[in-house]
């Protein structure tokens, strides 16, 4: 099954609302609640990322019997170092952003603690894509 | 204990979301980072912060935390009390700090 949401580049009143959906879709599917934390975890900040950093985006959702698989594709401006974008605390948030509570640099680690897979693909000019799997089946 | 068992004991205010109330509380988190809350703060868990948008109820709402206290004073957006009570989520408010609020909340649950 193939769930597909819209995000829009700096509209923080929208941010969390794919989330939120697929979170209702994973519960109708009767996927475990703590499985459900981690996928929702992780896509929440994919999400806010976008909102955030991206010129806008989509987001991708596939779910079959073993694992969810969620793609997060934007337009740009892409990571130009996505090794230091990975460490904990680094932050390019804007201080509007940073004034909300967000930009503190947690959000790709609350991935990479959630998911079992984390790909992240990146061109400057062009977009970047996160790539999300989390396994269905308890380990 | 249940989110209205607090609301007397720490003088709070409801601002809404009162289809919550009778959220059950596992304990509290005080943060105003969301990130970190997004990262940390388990279900049930009562949210003590400073941040007044709609993304706090966003977030709430996602990790089935039980409600929200506003600290200082501080209200909701408007939008943030229309996401709460789209959501459930009860928002609460005390003119105490995070300090006094997380103290005051500590004793209830760990008593």
């Amino acid at each position: 099954m193939r769930f597909e949401y819209t995000i829009e580049a700096g509209n923080f009143s929208k941010a969390g609302d794919a989330s939120s959906s697929f979170k209702k879709i994973l519960k109708q599917l009767n996927v475990d609640p703590h499985i459900i934390k981690r996928i929702v975890v992780s896509l929440y900040e994919g999400e806010v990322n976008i909102v955030a950093h991206a010129k806008g985006g989509k987001v991708i959702c596939d779910v079959d019997t073993s694992r969810v698989t969620i793609q997060l594709i934007d337009v740009g401006p892409g990571i130009p170092d996505i090794a230091k974008a990975m460490q904990a605390g680094y932050s390019t948030a804007s201080a509007k952003v940073r004034e909300m509570g967000f930009g503190a640099g947690m959000g790709l680690q609350n991935i990479k603690n959630n998911a079992d897979e984390l790909i992240i693909k990146s061109e400057v000019g062009v977009g970047t894509q996160l790539t999300i799997i989390v396994n269905l089946n308890k380990a | 204990m249940q989110v209205k068992d607090i609301i007397t004991t720490l003088n709070l205010t409801v601002f809404g979301g009162s289809q919550g109330l009778a959220h059950e509380i596992t304990g509290g988190y005080t943060s105003d980072l969301l990130s970190d809350v997004m990262g940390h703060a388990e279900n049930g868990k009562i949210w003590i912060t400073l941040q007044t948008h709609k993304n706090v109820i966003a977030i709430a709402s996602l990790k089935d935390l039980a409600a929200v206290i506003l600290i200082k004073g501080l209200e909701p957006d408007a939008d943030m009390l229309a996401q709460a009570e789209e959501e459930g989520i009860p928002v609460l408010g005390t003119t105490d700090q995070a300090f006094e609020t997380t103290g005051k909340l500590f004793n209830l649950l760990v008593r």
